[in-house]
């Protein structure tokens, strides 16, 4: 079987290299190992890494639109 | 009992209501012809991008984790957190690997991990090993379903004297869930999954916002929290993380993260998705249920605030803690709402443990029976083979905790999770290159899966009094190194695994020892819905396979 003719495709962007931050960031603990400042009686531990989410969601859906050109689909 | 009724009945109807649309399942996007693997088991490689949330949320979020979560939220504090960061980091890390493997297994018509070794490295005992390994790990895992079902239960006090009366219920559940399961394949988990997590978000979304208002706000249920932890004697437990479990709690989120979609319940989640969009866009979607997850998480703390006592466990002078959440609701709402809750879980139990089983035949299907008892099976057999193998799975699951003390599943259940991360070098790397050897991939797993029957038989449990298999976090005073902190166990171990693949490749490489023919080429990797796909390509394969 021939392959199709299309330009090579790839999944290679520049806008992948954000993918790491939303990796590295909740993973380190002394960023948020704090009780202060709290934020509506939540210590800086818990409001600050279930804000990581959308650190995680924001990196993500931005990748995801930046690189869809290239990506056919 | 009896001041449960209501909340029973609630309960019973919920759970059969599902079971119905289980059944109907079968006629749902109904294929032209179900006698096929891509039907039963991937229902059909067509499920568009809310379906596949619902279903991969409502595989990789299980009830097990809604109730053992919070459970140690309860007795341990912050670091049971980890649940929170491990969901974060895991999408951008898989958001490119996911779609590669989507793509080469679309191209070729993979249904498990195993399938795509045994074509890239040409080499049927590494695919064998992957194929075990998946199955070794998720067998536990459905047997701790039945765990979060019987938290429930025990609160509703449908509870009996005999082992048989007492898990009578679970026995009537997975068999009701058996023959679903069996009849409609993967399209009965996709469809029950909308009305599972449904019913989860509304309960939950109701408990955040009413139980901090009853019970005085967020600061005092952290307060609360914080006083347990100040007297508790233990040195590990608090609102904060120590100096001692950071590395922990960092690699155990790490290490999680990695393991999660290695698992091959969530790999046949992704490959049911109909392109690759539909897989990049439920990676930005699917963090919706870590919020969830992190709420549920703080129900322990809530449940310390509420004066929650769980109930006893199996063994005189236990207590089993995964029992706090159901009883932070039964003490908290009218038992409706409660029923509601409990259904909720139970329902949450079944969709997971439907998708597992289905990954687990499709593995024993493709790479055991196809692979080793008959080359020439046909798509309809294969279907078939699966079905049944679907069927042993769950009944084998049932044994496990009616006739084993439910422990033995968790200890099983923290060797899974290390034990699936040794497949990592050759599913994820693979996806990348072909550097390594095939041997090579075969003696680091071998390596790492000795190491971490060491590592884990080595860590005793304070709490419990128990000498082996007492946790993940392993001493690194073991080490050698003069310090109190300890390590997730699969962080190192997968570690030595690569470092171990990497040296005997260099040797193997240097010894000229032939590593195969790669059945893949560079464009499989980012195939699309709509690229011709190639139709039976392992037969074409068969004469070139070597021994290795």
């Amino acid at each position: 079987m021939t392959e199709p003719e299309s330009p090579r495709r790839t999944d290679r962007s520049p806008w992948n290299w954000l993918l790491p931050v939303p990796i590295v960031v909740p993973l380190l603990t002394p960023l948020y190992n704090h009780a202060e400042p709290r934020l509506g009686g939540f210590p800086l531990f818990y409001w600050l890494q279930l804000a990581f989410i959308l650190l995680g969601v924001g990196t993500t859906t931005l990748v995801y639109r930046m690189s869809k050109r290239g990506d056919r689909s | 009992m009896s001041e449960h009724i209501t909340e029973i009945v609630v309960f019973t109807v919920l759970f059969l209501l599902v079971s119905g649309m289980g059944f109907v399942a079968a006629r749902w996007r109904a294929p032209q012809d179900m006698a096929h693997l891509d039907e039963w088991g991937l229902g059909g490689r067509s499920f568009g991008g809310w379906i596949t949330w619902f279903l991969v949320g409502g595989d990789l979020y299980t009830a097990y984790t809604f109730v053992a979560v919070p459970a140690l939220i309860f007795g341990a504090g912050a670091a049971g957190f980890f649940a929170v960061p491990y969901t974060v980091v895991i999408y951008p890390m898989f958001f490119l690997i996911l779609v590669r493997l989507w793509s080469v297994s679309h191209r070729h018509g993979f249904v498990t991990p195993a399938d795509f070794v045994r074509t890239r490295y040409d080499s049927p005992t590494l695919a064998l090993l992957v194929a075990i390994t998946g199955i070794v790990a998720t067998m536990p895992y459905i047997a701790l379903q039945l765990v979060g079902i019987e938290a429930v239960l025990k609160t509703m006090g449908v509870t009996g004297d005999s082992p048989i009366a007492r898990h009578l219920p679970i026995i009537i559940a997975f068999a009701i869930l058996a023959a679903y399961t069996y009849q409609s394949g993967l399209r009965a988990p996709a469809l029950i999954a909308f009305v599972k997590d449904t019913l989860i978000y509304i309960v939950i979304a109701v408990a955040v916002l009413y139980l901090p208002y009853k019970l005085g706000g967020w600061g005092a249920i952290f307060e609360a929290a914080d006083k347990k932890f100040q007297a508790s004697p233990a040195p590990g437990d608090g609102i904060l993380l120590n100096a001692n479990n950071q590395v922990q709690y960092f690699t155990l989120a790490l290490g999680s993260a990695l393991a999660l979609f290695l698992y091959p319940h969530s790999i046949t989640g992704v490959l049911a998705g109909k392109n690759r969009g539909v897989i990049k866009r439920n990676m930005s979607a699917l963090p919706a249920y870590s919020l969830l997850l992190g709420l549920i998480a703080l129900l322990g703390y809530m449940a310390i605030a509420a004066g929650v006592k769980p109930l006893p466990g199996a063994k005189a002078g236990s207590v089993d803690s995964n029992t706090v959440v159901p009883l932070l609701f039964d003490t908290n709402f009218p038992a409706w709402f409660t029923g509601v809750a409990f259904a909720a879980i139970g329902i949450g139990a079944l969709v997971p443990a439907a998708i597992m089983s289905i990954a687990a035949a499709n593995l024993f299907t493709r790479n055991i029976y196809k692979e080793y008892l008959r080359r020439d099976a046909t798509p309809a057999q294969e279907a078939g083979v699966a079905k049944i193998t679907s069927l042993v799975v769950k009944i084998g699951a049932v044994a496990f905790i009616v006739f084993l003390d439910p422990q033995f599943s968790i200890d099983l259940q923290l060797i899974g999770g290390v034990i699936i991360l040794q497949t990592a070098p050759a599913v994820i790397l693979g996806l990348y290159t072909r550097w390594l050897h095939r041997g090579a991939l075969i003696a680091g797993w071998a390596v790492g899966m000795a190491l971490a029957f060491w590592m884990l038989w080595q860590i005793p449990n304070a709490a419990t009094g128990r000498k082996h298999f007492g946790g993940s976090a392993f001493p690194l005073s073991e080490f050698g190194f003069d310090t109190k902190k300890t390590i997730y166990v699969g962080f190192v171990v997968v570690l030595v695994n690569l470092v171990v693949a990497v040296l005997v490749t260099f040797l193997l490489r240097a010894t000229k020892t032939p590593d195969g023919v790669d059945g893949t080429t560079p464009d499989d990797y980012f195939a699309d819905e709509g690229d011709p796909r190639i139709e039976r390509e392992r037969t074409t394969t068969v004469d070139t396979v070597s021994s290795t």
